[in-house]
């Protein structure tokens, strides 16, 4: 007995979760296994691998968290995967002990149709009825004992979005994972089988790999599917050939394939639905889902609601963003100042706050955007209105080439092209989520407009027409916004033609009846993607962060520059009490000589301040110029001579390379130096107006300007970027491509403006 | 002799239409036939998409949403109603 018990608790058990999309499968996972889960992708595709775990019972049951799918039969690399895991085929991830199957109880008929092939697997099965509430409301009753005799496997029924019937799920878990195996319902004619089992022998013969019985019988059902090309079966290199004969043979014997595997699952789901599951409402009524939906999909109102709704969601994502993206400033602001207090001038205090403090401050930025984001994927996609936008949205987005799921993607890349990259995960198509990601971040985003606004204030006339509702200046940040969308739709397009080849995907979609969303799968939702972006995207942002701090730190003497800092300290320690100490003299009224004494000090002070001030900027410009970063800069003059730029701008261009934002700053140390700085007007706007040539020819004209804003309009400037399209496609080489050609848009962009502009302008 | 008609043909909210068969073995009719769209069912026509296409289908008790294209694959006999 004792010994019993003891060997039930060292096993650890493994249940893999499977569904329909729109079953609540992630709220089951999450009510499950409490939230934790340990992501990342399965190699080699796209397709995420989720494993959580959860205790019941004094056993440990790991739960791994399968994509959800319509059917079994692979099409494609990333559908092959669930069939692998579900087989035991996937690598370090032993077979499961049983197979969670969640349904939409209002919805059964379809949902069982991939039931039905879980069940050849050769595991045991559990069917979980969820959203026995919506069930309810649609007048649908199941019998629940009748209906688990007749399929001949354990069900139970749950509420997973109130967290109804986990325990019982847990229990029933428990029960079915130690059972025997579903036997499989061979419900195709005999014929089939027999030819799967020739099947069988042939590749035998053929010297392939053990086939496993599930996949001898979808290499046969599924033409042009997955498992023929896998190269893990080892397949002998005429199994196409073969195939197509053993389908010729059991169509003469009225087996027609792929027609026959869909209509006698869906007879044999009929069968076993019929008197199990009642009706109340007949099947022609007009639901109240149906009702919201002539008004939402409505040619008129519906438009107007999306158009209101996007107009919304862009707004506050700008918007309310921004004072909380300031807050992460001040906040980073803080801790710089508080390092800077407690570590001396040197190569590590410029480590720690340049480099480190920095570094996690710009990944943090992001956060606010991607969490307003996700708020508004998560309520759309849980209340049901995603899929009404994309209806709404697809014929429109197939003219570029693409479907309307990737609206929302590509407009929120207007805020920020990383929540943009990540809401392509709502694609399932993996060609159309892949053009959707390479194409968003030539979406303008808000990190471009302070360029523009710079550029635009200062070199664009102040022209307006029709009283002053179209000025010049408006029309021009205008088209710089529009540059970008007008790129992306012939670049989408020579994707589609070239890497993304194929038949146009099937936007076969099922528009799920419309409900409140719940709070808990809002919030854990956006929860989890943050949490995917701090910690996987996240590091890497930090390390480039880091990278580029050494790039322009080293390998320049700091040590005049560290002495100045310090000198600078020491004297801020006296001008601020000395301040206040004068500042309480005037306030007693006291004009005495002690007064007039102090303050004549403190003049020279602050005048010694200044002077190290200026003496400090124009060393630390120095130190660029003769950084890696800065040798790079004036290394690439020639190439960008073309574009109207001298090396300053060029090292402007380069340090923005991780993110764009940083050019203001760079340009500001830049141009410190040189002798170009107007003393009389020392902010940006007059130093770059007054920038000159060595030859005193203004380095600034409008076509310049113009060169600067469109290289800053399509350049791939934001490692973040990048480093989420790694992580979204699995691959390094995708955000690669994307730097490539968007660097190489944006120089031919930028050569044109400057070319025809001083043409045209001379 | 009834003439061949597809969904696509619908074009009326509240029609209804038999399942004669879809069309084609490749990944589209496949998909089509996972959903449920099979010989003898019967599909109703929920409503039509502000540029005319896609459609929105009851078929099997749920809504689903079909380009005209995808449609025409499904070849049908319209019911009185």
């Amino acid at each position: 007995m004792s010994e019993k018990t003891l060997q039930v608790e060292t096993r650890t058990l493994s249940v893999a979760l499977i569904g329909n999309p729109n079953t609540g499968k992630s709220t089951l996972f999450n009510g499950l296994t409490g939230g934790r889960a340990r992501t990342g992708n399965f190699p080699g595709v796209t397709v995420e691998k989720k494993i959580g775990s959860f205790q019941h019972a004094g056993q440990t049951v790991q739960v791994i968290d399968l994509p959800g799918t319509y059917s079994l039969s692979p099409r494609s690399a990333d559908e092959l995967v669930s069939v692998d895991v579900l087989l035991g085929r996937q690598p370090g991830l032993n077979r499961p002990d049983a197979i969670v199957c969640i349904v939409d109880a209002s919805n059964l008929e379809r949902n069982l149709y991939l039931f039905s092939q879980l069940r050849d697997l050769g595991l045991p099965v559990l069917l979980v009825l969820n959203m026995q509430d919506a069930a309810k409301r649609n007048g649908i009753q199941i019998d629940l004992p009748s209906l688990q005799s007749r399929l001949g496997v354990e069900a139970v029924s749950a509420i997973a979005h109130q967290q109804q019937g986990l325990n019982e799920v847990r229990d029933a878990i428990l029960r079915v994972a130690s059972s025997q195996a579903t036997p499989p319902t061979r419900l195709l004619p005999e014929a089939f089988y027999t030819e799967a089992d020739s099947l069988g022998n042939w590749l035998k013969e053929q010297g392939a790999s053990d086939v496993p019985q599930f996949l001898r019988e979808r290499l046969l059902l599924d033409v042009h599917g997955a498992a023929e090309h896998e190269s893990s079966l080892n397949l002998p290199g005429n199994i196409s050939d073969y195939l197509t004969q053993a389908r010729q043979r059991l169509a003469e014997s009225g087996c027609r394939i792929p027609v026959i595997e869909t209509k006698v699952r869906y007879n044999w789901i009929r069968r076993q639905l019929d008197g199990a599951v009642q009706r109340t409402t007949s099947d022609h009524v007009v639901t109240l889902s149906d009702r919201i939906d002539r008004i939402l999909t409505h040619k008129v109102y519906g438009v107007l609601f999306f158009i209101a709704l996007m107009f919304v969601i862009f707004q506050t994502i700008f918007t309310w963003a921004g004072p909380l993206m300031e807050l992460v400033e001040v906040g980073q602001g803080y801790v710089s100042d508080l390092a800077s207090s407690l570590i001396p001038p040197g190569t590590f205090r410029s480590l720690v706050v340049d480099g480190l403090i920095a570094g996690v401050g710009s990944v943090v930025i992001f956060l606010p955007q991607i969490m307003l984001l996700f708020l508004y994927i998560a309520i759309m996609e849980d209340c049901g209105y995603m899929a009404r936008a994309a209806f709404l949205m697809d014929k429109l987005m197939t003219k570029v080439g693409l479907s309307g799921k990737s609206f929302l993607p590509m407009m929120s890349s207007f805020a920020c092209a990383i929540p943009g990259v990540m809401a392509t995960r709502t694609i399932e198509n993996r060609r159309d989520r892949m053009v959707t990601m390479l194409v968003a971040p030539l979406m303008s985003c808000s990190a471009r407009l302070p360029v523009y606004v710079l550029m635009v204030g200062a070199f664009v006339p102040t022209v307006s027409w029709l009283g002053g509702a179209l000025s010049l200046q408006g029309l021009v940040l205008f088209l710089m916004y529009s540059l970008g969308t007008l790129v992306a739709i012939p670049v989408a397009w020579l994707l589609k033609k070239t890497f993304f080849k194929g038949e146009t995907p099937p936007f076969v979609m099922e528009l799920p009846e419309y409900k409140w969303p719940s709070l808990w799968i809002v919030l854990d939702r956006v929860k989890d993607r943050s949490k995917a972006f701090l910690v996987e995207a996240g590091t890497l942002i930090f390390c480039v962060t880091i990278l580029i701090w050494a790039a322009g730190y080293f390998p320049g003497d700091h040590t005049e520059q560290h002495r100045l800092e310090a000198q600078m300290e020491q004297l801020d320690e006296q001008i601020i009490p000395a301040e206040e100490k004068l500042a309480e003299l005037e306030e007693a009224g006291e004009t005495t000589g002690e007064q007039a004494s102090l303050a004549a000090q403190l003049e020279v002070w602050q005048a010694q301040r200044e002077e190290m001030d200026e003496q400090a900027n124009l060393l630390s410009g120095q130190l660029i110029q003769e950084s890696f970063l800065g040798r790079a800069g004036k290394g690439i003059e020639p190439f960008v001579k073309p574009l109207g730029w001298d090396w300053r701008i060029g090292i402007g261009a380069i340090a923005s390379f991780p993110a764009r934002e940083v050019i203001i700053a760079t340009m500001g140390t830049i141009f410190s130096l040189g002798g170009d700085v107007d003393e009389e007007s020392p902010g940006l706007i007059s130093t770059l107006q007054s920038a000159t040539w060595p030859d005193g020819a203004p380095l600034f004209t409008l076509p310049v300007a113009l060169s600067v804003m469109v290289f800053f309009a399509l350049c791939a400037q934001c490692g973040a970027t990048l480093m989420v399209i790694r992580r979204e496609s699995n691959s390094w080489r995708w955000p690669i491509f994307t730097f490539v050609y968007m660097t190489v848009l944006a120089y031919i962009g930028a050569l044109l403006v400057y070319q025809i502009g001083t043409a045209i302008l001379g | 002799m009834v003439e061949r008609m597809t969904l696509a043909d619908l074009n009326q909210v509240g029609q209804r239409a038999s399942i004669v068969e879809v069309a084609g073995d490749d990944a589209v009719a496949v998909r089509l036939m996972e959903m449920g769209l099979t010989d003898g069912e019967e599909v109703t026509v929920i409503g039509f998409a502000p540029l005319g296409d896609p459609i929105e289908y009851s078929i099997r008790g749920y809504r689903l949403s079909l380009r005209k294209t995808e449609a025409s694959r499904v070849s049908v006999t319209l019911l009185s109603n």
